[in-house]
């Protein structure tokens, strides 16, 4: 029976020659990661399966969320998991100020590689299926237990196949995809489905694009999302890891639920408005209609604050001045990348232009800290939900988008398209 | 096992933010959690739900975050069971992992409206509006499932299979 790429890494970690879509099965672990939210509640659910995490190179808890911690709750939720790594032995140890946001810093670290199986305490684990990974959230349960054995239970999921063709315009970039494509099938559109990003448009897009595509695949709902391993993916895994990989294929007669082909020429600037990552409007869209006055803008997250998002909302900054209605805040999702920016002139950039260049956490796109709205205020974010009450206020609004479309909103202080003040305007 | 309560009804998408906001977890006390359910898009939601009440709502419930604090503060603000047209994944393995009871019924989901006495029961799926008089088939759990909800959750079918070892 012919499998797809998702399906190969589960059969394989399952110890199974094949699988067929609505199997349950029970998989091997590869990594189990945890945040400051999801890791302090496993933690007693764990100790009633096991004393020791069944593979200390394996767990991972990462405190991004809450932290640096805002209130005295976080702080002792911080606690708890970094005491429990210290107590375990874990070999990854995480730390503020040395870790940054979950899904940004694995990567960067080489901690989640190509033909993995991997499942993480929050929703954007999907993140990693740009490297050829299986990677889906979970829940708290789930991953206490995932500490305890190392095994999970999964159904295997059917797929929609994306066929990519072409290239990006200036402009557009990973995120601009992925609103596209949830607006055309919905919030659910890949409900417990993987979404399976294929064709020769897959080399135009950078690993950062990637990153950020399969990010919000569970905004469609997805189970997880993938990509194939390619001379980009295998440069990547060879700058960054030093852990064994593999790379799976799907197979040519694989079934799928859904095909799209989609030409990257054809994707515009998109903005999605409140309150769902579906209800998206292409720039061109959001130009013929009266502007919408911002007061916020968050360039940063799991989504979005990798090196490349932060250069390309740069480009559009640098030597301009941020809108004197509206406040800006950039936060690079890892120490790494703050530093990259510091050394190639970005945080500068920042600065100068009236941005608040912060630390690297998750920060305000839960509405936690660092940039809570109040009531009637809205924010262009380059974040990934858009749900009542996420960022502050229940009747605050959030319009997610590019860092580029971000950047050049912040200028205007109105929902901007980037094309019209980009460098070479 | 089985069911019966007031119905609290709504709509499609009813996202995790809004279950329980990201504001109030930094506490994972599930009675705390629970003076906090629904708050954002129905602040009145404490204060009417009474132990046993249905929640009825459309399509993608809980979808977003992969909190489990979810489910687990609509389990303990009282609500017996909850019937969807569907169920984000997420929250789907959560409320099974933690006990807590879901029901998929598109049926049962369109028809049954806001203060409706309804009963469940779990072993057959049929689902009865005891205000319209009417029956609905929900969809039945892989025997997988029912084999871990029977065993009251995930922690006690690991620790079941240990000991089996």
């Amino acid at each position: 029976m012919a499998m797809t790429m998702t399906q190969k890494i589960l059969a394989a970690h399952a110890g199974l020659d094949e699988v067929v879509a609505g199997q349950l099965i029970e998989a091997k672990l590869d990594v189990v990661m945890a945040n400051d939210i999801t890791g302090p509640m496993a933690l007693p659910i764990f100790k009633q399966m096991a004393d020791k995490v069944y593979d200390k190179d394996a767990v991972l808890l990462v405190p991004d969320h809450f932290t640096p911690n805002k209130d005295i709750k976080s702080a002792e939720n911080s606690k708890a998991i970094r005491e429990f790594s210290f107590e375990q032995g874990l070999t990854h140890h995480m730390e503020q100020g040395k870790c940054g946001v979950e899904h940004a810093i694995l990567p960067e670290k080489g901690l989640v590689v190509a033909g993995e199986c991997i499942i993480g305490a929050d929703s954007h684990t999907c993140t990693y299926g740009a490297l050829g990974a299986f990677s889906t959230g979970v829940g708290t349960t789930d991953i206490a237990r995932g500490m305890a054995t190392g095994e999970s239970w999964f159904k295997v999921p059917s797929a929609i196949k994306f066929n990519l063709t072409g290239t990006l315009n200036p402009f557009v970039s990973g995120k601009d995809v992925i609103l596209h494509i949830i607006n055309m099938i919905g919030v659910d559109g890949a409900l417990y489905r993987s979404m399976e990003f294929v064709g020769d448009g897959v080399a135009a897009l950078t690993m950062d694009d990637r990153f950020t595509i399969c990010n919000m695949a569970i905004e469609a709902g997805a189970k997880n999302g993938i990509f194939p391993v390619d001379e980009q993916t295998i440069e990547y895994l060879n700058e960054h890891t030093t852990k064994e990989w593999k790379a799976y294929e799907a197979d040519e007669d694989a079934q799928y639920d859904e095909v799209y082909d989609i030409n990257l020429n054809d994707i515009r600037p998109m903005v999605a408005f409140p309150h769902l990552p579906g209800n998206g409007h292409t720039i061109d869209q959001v130009e013929a209609d009266e502007k919408i006055y911002i007061d916020q803008v968050v360039i940063g997250s799991c989504t979005n604050g990798r090196m490349s998002d932060l250069r390309k909302a740069a480009a559009i900054l640098k030597g301009q001045t941020v809108h004197e209605r509206v406040r800006v805040m950039v936060v690079p999702a890892t120490p790494k990348i703050a530093i990259q920016c510091i050394k190639e002139g970005l945080a500068e950039i920042f600065i100068e232009s009236g941005c608040a260049f912060n630390t690297p956490s998750c920060g305000p796109c839960m509405g936690g800290h660092m940039g809570v709205m109040a009531k009637g205020e809205k924010c262009v974010s380059s974040t990934n939900r858009n749900f009542v009450g996420r960022m502050g206020d229940t009747q605050s609004l959030i319009y997610l988008a590019s860092p580029e479309t971000a950047a050049a909103s912040a200028i205007a202080g109105y929902i901007a398209n980037p094309e019209k003040f980009g460098g070479n305007k | 096992m089985k069911a019966q309560g007031t119905v609290l009804k709504y709509g499609d998408n009813v996202d995790t933010d809004v279950i329980i906001p990201a504001r109030y977890l930094n506490s994972f006390d599930a009675k705390e959690l629970a003076t906090h359910a629904m708050v954002d898009i129905d602040p009145t939601f404490v204060e009417r739900v009474q132990p046993g009440d249905i929640m009825v709502a459309g399509k993608n419930f809980g979808c977003g975050s992969s909190r489990e604090h979810a489910p687990l503060c609509l389990k303990t603000a009282g609500v017996s069971c909850v019937i969807a047209k569907s169920f984000a994944r997420i929250f789907y393995r959560n409320a099974i992992n933690i006990g807590f009871a879901i029901l998929e019924c598109e049926e049962a989901a369109d028809d049954i409206e806001e203060g409706n006495q309804v009963a469940i029961d779990f072993d057959s799926g049929i689902i009865t509006n005891l205000t319209k008089n009417k029956q609905y088939q929900a969809q039945p759990f892989p025997p997988f499932l029912q084999k871990m909800i029977s065993e009251n959750g995930l922690v006690n079918y690991v620790n079941n299979q240990k000991g089996n070892k």
